[in-house]
């Protein structure tokens, strides 16, 4: 049985050369090595020997390069995080690592440092909290700018409505305490995220699959956020609890140095781990939302039944109202970033049944929220506060109608999961308009109040 | 004969559909039935089939399913046609169709000169 291990070696050898390209998925190996054992097989039948036999099939094969490319291209998710395909010329890829690291740690000072100028020279909290975003933004574009090569026309299609954004917060007479200004306050955020999205996708904001990258990425850089903040507030619990005991007191500096420096940092390493160590996150990402799913249609269906066995929605205080806003946007966060983790070939499956009844509970609350909201209005007249949750309220609800629709038809297979993706990322930019109307169009109307 | 590789990425995919019309087959089973057809002329890059056999079943024109090979008892994937496939494939048709009858006219016309020159002789 020499020879015949000898091909096995040989055969493993090649699984394990090809396995190594990211765009070829163990399943699609096993489809291939059928195919080439197939081949060995005829031209044995044919009289050649296992050497020979095996060189023809390889050769047959094609060059590796070009067949993985063209995986690559097929299968862009598998490699989301390298924009470019495979390179072409191996010699002209990359740059050295430390690099990029030093690149990144730069721009995380510098975050830090232009959220510290702003604390020290910006006077009023809320002038401070409409221009935080606005600190930080440049550092993380930067990155993406200096990692795509942006070209200066792009460039310029970000620097130019960042300057808009950056000019109307701050130019614009909002009354302190106003409802609009801490509207445009937290609505800046969306459109600074958006523009953010054109620089990490390098301009190709137009293609379903790049944002669909941007939105997997969104995901990830949320949890990288978060596991850094849970470790670094360990590290500062420890230090602070050691302080303390030689009489020392942490807080100041806690508030005046560290915050400032260790949140924006926290954001571009975040991003910069995103897309570095992107299979490590990649394999929990199914895992995290195939748990939250569930625990979020209970938390759904729990509020349900509070706010409608409650009684008399009119009186539902306005906060809750801002509150479920956010439990919606939450939602669907969630389930956008289910989507983007999940591998769109594979059937319908009970974890989309889960999906669509997770749509239909978000569904229930919006519409409870929906009637709750235009009682209020009704009864005690319009606010811009009340109209920019309507308005958004009004968005969710046709996003997730639709997404429940199409989800409903890709469960009963009238769809395929690829349209169920598309209209989750055509309608991405509708939030933005509607962003960019508070923040723009809302104060002026309202007088800035 | 060597066939141009535009020419043979242009006639990939309504070879594939019209040959899975005919039944459904795995990867290995399409590229030899390409040979027989053509002859033995055409020859694909064995590896390239499978990508564009992935993108015609997320385009939904395929449905893809795993087996098992009947003589090793190997994992094998096999393809067969959906009626949105078939759809295509008749599309496809229509095209082709049409740009054959155009070459074929000019073929004929491009004969004409040794033709003509034996009508003189």
């Amino acid at each position: 049985m020499e020879p015949q291990e000898g091909l096995e070696a040989q055969i493993d050898y090649w699984r394990g050369y090809v396995a190594r390209r990211r765009a070829i998925s163990p399943a699609d190996l096993d489809e291939l090595e059928d195919h080439l054992r197939e081949q060995i097989a005829e031209r044995r039948a044919g009289g050649l020997d296992e050497d020979e036999s095996f060189l023809v099939a390889i050769k047959r094969m094609g060059n590796l390069d070009a067949v993985s490319r063209e995986f690559a291209r097929e299968h862009s998710e598998r490699l989301w995080k390298q924009l470019v395909l495979l390179p072409e010329h191996p010699a002209a890829a990359g740059v050295p690592p430390w690099r990029e690291l030093a690149v990144v740690l730069s721009l995380a000072v510098g975050a830090g440092l232009a959220l510290k100028a702003g604390l020290s020279w910006l006077g009023g909290d809320e002038v401070l909290l409409r221009n935080a975003g606005l600190l930080v933004f440049p550092f993380l574009a930067a990155y993406f700018a200096w990692k795509r090569q942006l070209s200066g026309r792009l460039l310029l299609a970000l620097v130019v409505p960042f300057a808009a954004l950056a000019v109307v917060l701050n130019a614009y007479p909002f009354a302190p305490e106003g409802s609009t200004g801490m509207l445009a306050a937290l609505h800046a955020p969306v459109l600074l995220w958006l523009l953010a999205g054109v620089a990490y996708v390098g301009g190709r904001w137009r293609s379903d699959g790049r944002r669909m990258d941007f939105v997997r990425f969104t995901g990830e850089l949320a949890i990288y956020f978060t596991l850094l903040g849970l470790g670094g507030g360990v590290l500062i619990g420890l230090t602070a609890a050691v302080l303390q005991l030689v009489g020392l007191d942490l807080e100041p500096a806690m508030e005046a140095w560290i915050l400032p420096f260790a949140v924006p940092g926290a954001l571009v390493v975040a991003a910069w781990l995103v897309e570095a160590k992107q299979d490590v996150i990649e394999n929990i990402a199914p895992v995290l939302t195939r748990i939250f799913t569930p625990l979020t249609i209970a938390m759904l269906l729990a509020m349900l039944v509070v706010l409608t066995t409650a009684g008399g929605l009119l009186d539902v205080d306005r906060g809750l109202l801002i509150l479920m806003n956010a439990v919606l946007v939450l939602v669907l966060c969630l389930l956008l970033y289910a989507l983007s983790a999940r591998e769109p070939l594979a059937p319908a499956g009970i974890f989309d049944v889960m999906q669509l009844v997770l749509l239909v509970a978000a569904l229930a609350v919006d519409a409870v929220m929906l009637t709750a909201m235009l009682a209020r209005i009704a009864e005690f007249g319009s606010s811009p506060n009340k109209i920019a949750a309507l308005g958004l309220n009004l968005l969710l609800l046709v996003h997730l109608l639709w997404a429940a629709r199409l989800s409903a038809g890709f469960l009963r297979g009238r769809c395929r999961f690829a349209v169920l993706e598309r209209w989750q990322t055509r309608y991405l930019p509708v939030y933005g308009l509607w962003a960019a109307l508070v923040v723009f169009v809302f104060p002026p109307v309202f007088a800035f109040a | 004969m060597r066939i141009d590789k535009d020419l043979v990425a242009a006639s990939a995919t309504p070879l594939v559909l019209g040959i899975l019309s005919e039944g459904e087959l795995h990867g290995y089973a399409i590229i030899k039935k390409v040979g027989e057809l053509s002859g033995g002329d055409m020859q694909w890059t064995d590896g390239m089939l499978y990508p564009l056999l992935h993108r015609l079943e997320r385009l939904g024109h395929l449905e893809a399913r795993w087996g098992h090979s009947p003589e090793t008892g190997r994992r094998r994937k096999h393809y067969a046609i959906t009626p949105s496939g078939r759809e295509a494939l008749a599309e496809r048709r229509e095209q082709w169709s049409v740009v054959a009858k155009a070459l074929r006219q000019v073929w004929h016309n491009a004969q004409l000169p040794p033709a003509m020159e034996t009508g003189w002789a």
